[in-house]
């Protein structure tokens, strides 16, 4: 992957759980522009451990001056998310991946709706601006518990296209009210909590509407489990991986080299052949179809586990 | 007349999987002459998805009117040509949304004319279901002049516009709904393959 080290500018707590934190370049220079929905990898060096954890761009796709990310603090998650929070200073330098975006706008459509729930707002910031300088019709829905927990009333713009759903208040999304009665060409986009994916899913099965439309974007942070062994294939040599790390982390920490990009089960960089398999693999991952993941022929070591005697993986040794 | 079976070819040259119901949803249906046999097929298969079914036939004089009339769709029109039912069709388009099923089902050249107008209508290509029945004459467009010949049956075939010798290509224009003909003798003026049947 490539990356660079930004400095960090601007570390603004927006709500008692979301702090926004902004990077530039630390000689001021320019940065790649991106396209709304694009996210990069943080690389944390977290007293030994080095975390990787990938967060949507939430500043204006053509501005330059710097990337702007919202991080929700996970106290029951693996580390990432408090480490940002609680050690990242104004001035701190961060590895930061360039933009890859995995939840771009479909812009053959004529009209997008937005649905984000909670923390899922994020990739939306930056598609608001990438639609609003298109002139392209939108509308935007976001989904909250509390008004409390609500970071992203303070984020959004005062637009009317904008709704806010806040449950605790009585206001609870519907996503059947709307996706029923759209216009054609409406492509509809759902970022945030399983449940919420699944309702639209299945709002938009029940309706008719073509997959095609339906785009969704699950933040999968690798789940803990029980700590499990793999053997490589070239070597023989067998690799620990621990409860609350990944099988990606395990690897990179002994020195094998995997290709990744989102670290989350959803790009498919990470695919890796298995060599042999006595026992269950645990698929997390959105990218291994029903089939392939029936076959446990390949694992995505980003986010999936293991169970079982043995593990083998196709991986050769970096010489 | 049953679905046609067609030869593999290349990848931009369409094929007709064959209509599926979608259930009781808004569904626009569009049939010519002997696609009317399919549209019977798959209302026999499924009743349900007639419930809230626009039908509009082009008769042909294939003789299925009656049958389709009497399938209890919400709206049934005949038309003697597709020319006669657009203004129609384009506004059941227009004032369709998004869970609007499209079937299609004739000729190459009524599915391919009808597909463009409902793509540019904002239809998504997977909400549209199209069955092949009848001949297997092609809409050709002629790459030189432009001009669209119908119901193209040979290869080569001259041009209806131009008078140019054109070559029948697979390769298909869905903006047209219609596949390509290009100049056969361009290199060796005069020298003309001899004329072959279209193949399914």
């Amino acid at each position: 992957m490539t990356a660079r080290m930004l400095c960090v500018t601007g570390v603004q707590p927006i709500s008692p759980l979301v702090t926004r934190f902004r990077l530039e370049h630390p000689d001021g220079q320019a940065l790649p522009l991106f396209s709304g929905g694009a996210h990069v990898v943080v690389e944390m060096p977290d007293d030994g451990t080095l975390r990787r954890n990938a967060y949507s761009l939430i500043s204006d796709p053509m501005d330059g001056s710097g990337y702007e990310i919202a991080v929700r603090r996970e106290d029951a998650g693996r580390g990432g998310s408090r480490f940002m929070h609680h050690c990242v200073r104004p001035g701190d330098r961060l590895r930061v991946t360039m933009p890859t975006n995995l939840f771009a706008l479909d812009l053959t459509a004529r009209r997008h709706v937005l649905i984000g729930g909670g923390i899922g707002i994020t990739p939306f910031l930056a598609q608001l601006r990438q639609l609003q300088r298109l002139q392209r019709p939108f509308e935007l829905h976001y989904a909250a518990r509390s008004r409390d927990e609500a970071a992203g009333l303070r984020l959004l713009p005062a637009l009317p296209q904008i709704h806010v759903h806040i449950s605790s208040e009585g206001n609870r999304i519907d996503p059947g009210a709307i996706l029923s009665g759209q216009p054609l060409g409406t492509h509809v986009y759902t970022c945030g909590p399983v449940g919420l994916i699944e309702a639209v899913a299945n709002a938009g099965a029940r309706l008719g509407w073509p997959k095609a439309a339906l785009h969704s974007e699950a933040f999968l942070a690798p789940t803990p489990g029980k700590p499990f062994q793999v053997t490589l294939a070239g070597s023989g040599r067998t690799i620990a991986v621990g409860a609350h790390q990944s099988l990606l982390e395990a690897l990179e920490a002994n020195g094998i080299a995997v290709d990744w990009s989102c670290r989350g089960g959803a790009c498919g960089r990470c695919e890796t052949r298995v060599a042999a398999c006595h026992g269950r693999i645990e698929h997390h991952d959105h990218w291994l179809s029903g089939d392939q993941k029936a076959a446990q022929a390949t694992i995505m070591p980003c986010v999936s586990r293991f169970q079982g005697s043995a593990l083998v993986l196709d991986l050769q040794e970096a010489q | 007349m049953p679905a046609t079976s067609f030869t593999p070819s290349i990848a931009s040259r369409p094929v007709y999987p064959g209509l599926v119901s979608q259930g009781p949803i808004p569904a626009i249906m569009l049939a010519r002459a002997e696609g009317g046999a399919a549209i019977l097929d798959m209302a026999a298969r499924d009743p349900l998805v007639m419930e809230r079914a626009h039908l509009i036939f082009i008769g042909g004089g294939s003789g299925h009117g009656a049958d389709l009339a009497a399938l209890g769709a919400r709206l049934y029109h005949r038309a003697p040509s597709y020319a006669a039912c657009l203004e129609r069709y384009r506004k059941a388009l227009r004032d369709a949304h998004m869970g609007t099923r499209l079937y299609l089902a004739g000729t190459e050249g009524l599915i391919g004319t009808a597909m463009a107008e409902a793509l540019a209508a904002g239809f998504a290509a997977d909400a549209i279901q199209s069955e092949h029945r009848g001949p297997v004459d092609r809409r050709m467009q002629c790459v030189h002049c432009k001009g669209i010949t119908e119901d193209v049956a040979t290869d080569p075939f001259a041009c209806a516009h131009c008078g140019l010798t054109l070559f029948v290509r697979d390769h298909f224009s869905r903006r047209l709904g219609a596949f390509q003909g290009v100049c056969v003798d361009a290199e060796t003026p005069g020298v003309i393959p001899d004329m072959k049947r279209i193949r399914p």
